[in-house]
């Protein structure tokens, strides 16, 4: 791979890793879950916060495959989809904060992220339920015409619920421009998924309706690169679905306030050493990069984040009165 | 001004038509429309439009639902069909977490203009599975539209409202009202949230939609309150409704009672009888279905059906009783 591109690569998962700590540490404090006690300092980043710690190899080489216009939908866990696929970090960083200010204004926080003006058309809390969501917007394309596509995100866990079926069949029947995308962290919240699916695994379900699959190591963002770059190649050329299994790792719990004890501490610490920012790195300095230009990125990532937080704690809360804004057309106004 | 007499289907595939023709963003998605839907009310669409705008679709509500949400997104203007609202069930996170949602969670990025038609109601010995009316289940969720046409006239004008309203519409026909005829005139216009006034009486307010409204003016037709009257009201849609008119109405009467063929616990009712008492200090009362499955056998199958004797029963009650 040329050096730009893994260069490329390195710098949009830097930049996502550079979020997601920054957003952590933002969430600590203020609830109680997970058997802790809530601290006194009430957090800026309130409630849920998933984070994609450990798998940004995958967002980052599915979407640097993709345009501007293209589509995507994604899900709880979807900022590293977010940022990858163009959104501006700022604006991200005050959703979690739940400024006005925020790519949802404040509405919708972690959970709900979106940037309709790159084509992210949302994180969602509810597991698979982005899938159908890709399936309509990849059809509405191929009706409208449009040369665009679709990146379906979705984790392990989706595979076992019924929307995976319906819009994998769906997709094939209509013959939809839609790369599925399972992002396989290997557990379902707190339980491996593994231990809770049936068969040949998500390749083979795919396979199954016909739809070409590849699996991938997804803590390898130049393989991910490689393989969506095939796959995005085929969708684009009008020759249907596609599925990319990209198995890879969660370091952290399910949410940011979860300890996620209930896994054997030696397994994170040896999935650590596979993380996907050295495994980059590696490749990069054995194809002669500068150790200088690695830190270069780091800082750079580092500093940008550093000013999303502080415009993010610096931004002015929603009105009130926005909550009954964005509801509705109809009968507008009347709320009881 | 066109006036023609139609059956309540086909004035909803004229409307239906009529819409495609004006804007090609307004598609059709659901089971078995290039036949037709399976009470005729998709007749010729696909024909017409080709099998691009009028999709059959696999058996798959969810994907029928979630599509429908994501093209609403890309750019189109669905019309979901569910077959019965019974089958809508295997949809509903797609219509509460999804459409209902996506608007105001996303902070109006988006918007998800589609019709969801759910028909309710009992369809003779369909049974337990394929006869309810579940209009309050969706009424209570923020950002849906719900309607329920009764009369050809308003699955015409009330469809066509709500392809325009940009919003998630929750539309539900009747199953039993499908063969029903009156006329229609095109020019006519019905906002959503707007009731109609069907008879004006002052003794007491009947209000009720869809199934509702036909037992409702067989009874005062019939004399059924022995020489008393009644103000009749089809709310016709449910999400926003037409307080206004209610309330207007039960300053004058006193007393209000609200029909519908859905079960009478937690009902829409509930709410029009509330929000009426609660404005006017109006005396109500409720006629609903008991809260048991629709049957099979005809003489279990009545006891959920509503008829103008105990419409008649209700409301004399309500007439008799004081203050």
């Amino acid at each position: 791979m040329p050096l730009p591109r893994l260069f490329e690569l390195y710098r949009l998962m830097r930049r996502i890793r550079a979020f997601e700590d920054a957003a952590e540490i933002a969430s600590q404090g203020g609830v109680a879950a997970w058997g802790l006690a809530a601290s006194a300092k009430p957090a800026l980043v309130r409630g849920p916060l998933h984070l994609s710690t450990g798998q940004e190899a995958v967002a980052a080489g599915v979407c640097l495959n993709l345009k501007r216009e293209d589509l995507l939908t994604s899900t709880h866990r979807g900022h590293g989809h977010t940022l990858a696929k163009g959104a501006d970090t700022t604006t991200m960083m005050c959703e979690l904060f739940g400024r006005a200010s925020g790519t949802n204004k404040g509405k919708g926080g972690s959970m709900h992220i979106a940037d309709f003006s790159v084509g992210m058309l949302g994180a969602n809390g509810v597991v698979a339920a982005g899938i159908p969501i890709a399936t309509g917007a990849a059809q509405a394309l191929k009706i409208r015409k449009l040369p665009h596509v679709v990146a379906c995100f979705f984790g392990d866990g989706a595979a076992n619920r019924g929307p995976f079926l319906e819009g994998l069949n769906w997709a094939q029947v209509y013959q939809l421009p839609v790369l599925f995308v399972c992002e396989d962290n290997r557990i379902s919240a707190t339980t491996p998924t593994g231990t809770m699916t049936a068969g040949g695994g998500i390749s083979a379900r795919a396979e199954a309706l016909g739809i070409p699959a590849l699996k991938v190591d997804g803590n390898d963002a130049q393989a991910v690169d490689e393989a969506a770059a095939r796959l995005i190649g085929d969708v684009r050329g009008g020759l249907g679905p596609r599925l990319l299994h990209a198995v890879t790792y969660r370091f952290k719990g399910h949410v940011s306030v979860d300890p996620g004890t209930y896994r054997d501490a030696a397994e994170v610490e040896a999935a650590k050493l596979n993380d996907p920012l050295l495994v980059t790195q590696r490749q990069l300095l054995a194809q002669g990069a500068a150790q200088t230009d690695l830190d270069a990125i780091d800082r750079a990532a580092q500093a940008e984040i550093a000013r999303a937080l502080q415009v993010a704690e610096a931004a002015p809360w929603p009105a009130a009165q926005a909550a009954y804004e964005d509801v509705m057309n109809s009968g507008a106004g009347a709320w009881r | 001004m066109t006036v023609a007499t139609l059956t309540y289907a086909q004035a909803a595939a004229l409307a239906l038509q009529q819409a495609m023709h004006a804007d090609d963003t307004v598609v059709a998605l659901g089971e078995d429309l290039g036949r037709g839907g399976v009470f005729g009310q998709y007749r010729g669409l696909q024909q017409e439009f080709g099998r691009d705008r009028v999709i059959d679709t696999p058996i798959s509500e969810a994907n029928i639902m979630g599509a429908a949400v994501g093209m609403a997104l890309a750019g189109l203007r669905p019309v979901v069909e569910m077959r019965v609202i019974d089958f809508a069930l295997c949809a509903i996170d797609e219509i509460v977490n999804q459409a209902a949602k996506n608007r105001f969670m996303f902070g109006g990025q988006g918007r998800v203009p589609l019709v969801a038609r759910l028909p309710i109601g009992i369809w003779s010995a369909s049974a337990a599975q394929h006869s309810q009316s579940l209009e309050a289940w969706f009424a209570h969720i923020p950002g849906l539209v719900v309607a329920t046409p009764a009369t050809a006239q308003d699955n015409y004008s009330l469809l066509k409202s709500s392809l325009a309203s940009g919003d998630p519409v929750i539309y539900m026909e009747h199953k039993e009202l499908w063969g029903i005829e009156g006329p229609v005139d095109t020019a006519l216009e019905v906002p959503l949230g707007q009731a109609r006034m069907l008879r004006e009486g002052g003794d007491l307010t009947i209000v009720t939609w869809s199934r509702g409204v036909a037992p409702a003016l067989r009874m005062l037709e019939q004399d059924g309150l022995k020489g008393a009257k009644a103000d009749l009201i089809d709310l016709r849609t449910l999400w926003p409704w037409d307080k206004q008119a209610v309330f207007e109405s039960v300053t004058r009467t006193g007393r209000l009672l609200v029909v519908h063929e859905a079960v009478q616990v937690a009902g829409f009712g509930a709410e029009v009888a509330a929000s009426a008492a609660e404005a006017t200090g109006c005396r109500v009362a409720r006629l609903g279905a008991p809260r048991i499955p629709v049957g099979y056998a005809q003489v279990l199958e009545n006891e959920s059906r509503l008829s103008p004797e105990k419409i008649a029963a209700a409301a004399l009650a309500l007439l008799g009783s004081r203050r």
